[in-house]
């Protein structure tokens, strides 16, 4: 019966301090997608979106919003990142200069969303809101029941788990399908499969996927051990 | 002196991979009392090994932690969360109703959410490091000075 948490607490009027904090987190937020919109190299460009995930991270610490915070933090800055990068080495490493003529149909688009967002805005509840849909119905249900069901004293983790463990379970699942699809096509290689293809009349057929392996030095150090190559690969 | 320009930084990692590794284990089995749960360490886990593979290298990693156990753990994981439900149906409750687990509700209430955040644990690792073999595997491994 830890669990105390005094949500009525929250004060109406949020502190100067975290005030003042969030404010410094946001424009830090708005001034690092700027400086993405406005790049040219995508390793500064997938570095700065690293920043992002961080300083967005920091900003839900500041929410209270910790488990959101730990996974944009892991997530964010740290895994996706990582895939970005090995994106970027199949690509280009510098995106091209787009004319302006090219980007009024792009900057209508954002003027279109950007304006029905800030037309919702007034229907958004005030910060803080003891009123609002997430502090109201099931939430404080979820709240005030926890202690005496589940007595567990993090909250999230029973709502995750226990009360919403169907969501949960639908995650998961997600997650392995979307493992079991990367594996499917690619392989623990990069090279799953047998490739085949029909270019100009003639049947191409390869035991691997083209990569960017070939474009180098054919091919030292992505062939398959043997180890691995009686399991994937060889299908 | 030898030519390995990366002296330092393998050092540093050395030291910091075990404690980020330890950090997921943590979170995992301590999600209960504080924020985190089995997605987080499952990230979290996963982020030290692709750390290890940034810096010795692929195939290094995947004999650290080997594609057969990432096979085994993403199916595992998902086995895991979906058995305790189908447990609690044997024992007369609801599909994920962990309170038929125990004599206590709440003991129930307590190993069910232990057993399905163990499989999210499971799963979540496996699959963030099956796609990051999957794609890192792609293309060779490539020198300082092409950056």
């Amino acid at each position: 019966m830890i669990l105390a948490l005094p949500i009525q607490a929250v004060p109406t009027s949020p502190l100067i301090s975290t005030l003042l904090l969030d404010l410094a987190l946001l424009s830090l937020l708005v001034i690092v997608a700027f400086a993405i919109v406005r790049m040219r190299s995508l390793f500064a460009i997938v570095m700065l979106q690293g920043v992002f995930s961080l300083v967005a991270a920091a900003w839900f610490v500041t929410l209270d919003a910790v488990d959101v915070a730990f996974t944009e933090a892991a997530v964010g800055a740290g895994v996706s990142t990582v895939l970005m990068l090995a994106a970027i080495l199949l690509a280009q490493r510098r995106t091209s200069y787009v004319p302006m003529k090219q980007q009024w149909g792009p900057l209508v688009a954002v003027l279109v969303a950007g304006a029905a967002l800030l037309y919702a805005v007034p229907d958004l509840p005030a910060y803080g809101d003891a009123d609002s849909p997430a502090n109201a119905y099931v939430g404080t249900d979820y709240l005030a029941r926890t202690a005496v069901e589940v007595d567990i004293p993090n909250v999230v983790t029973a709502v995750l788990a226990s009360y919403r463990g169907y969501d949960t379970f639908g995650e998961v699942v997600v997650i392995f399908a979307a493992g079991l699809g990367v594996l499917l096509l690619l392989g623990f290689d990069g090279l799953a499969g047998t490739f085949r293809a029909r270019v100009m009349g003639r049947r191409l057929s390869d035991p691997s996927a083209p990569s960017g392996v070939r474009k180098r030095d054919a091919g030292t150090e992505v062939v398959p051990r043997e180890s691995d190559a009686s399991g994937e690969g060889a299908t | 002196m030898n030519g390995d320009p990366h002296v330092l930084l393998r050092v540093i990692a050395k030291f910091l991979i075990p404690l980020i590794a330890l950090f997921a284990f943590y979170v995992q089995f301590h999600g209960e009392y504080g924020p985190g749960g089995g997605f987080q360490a499952g990230v979290i886990l996963s982020a030290s090994v692709i750390l290890y593979s940034l810096i010795f290298g692929l195939n290094a990693a995947k004999r650290a932690f080997p594609p057969v156990l990432i096979r085994i753990g993403m199916s595992l994981g998902v086995l895991l969360y979906g058995g305790t439900g189908v447990l609690t149906w044997i024992q007369g409750g609801e599909f994920l109703n962990y309170s038929v687990l125990a004599h206590d509700a709440i003991h129930g209430q307590h190993w069910g959410i232990i057993a399905v955040e163990l499989g999210v644990f499971a799963t979540v690792t496996s699959v963030m490091l099956a796609i990051f073999y999957a794609f890192g595997s792609r293309q060779p491994s490539i020198e300082d000075q092409d950056w």
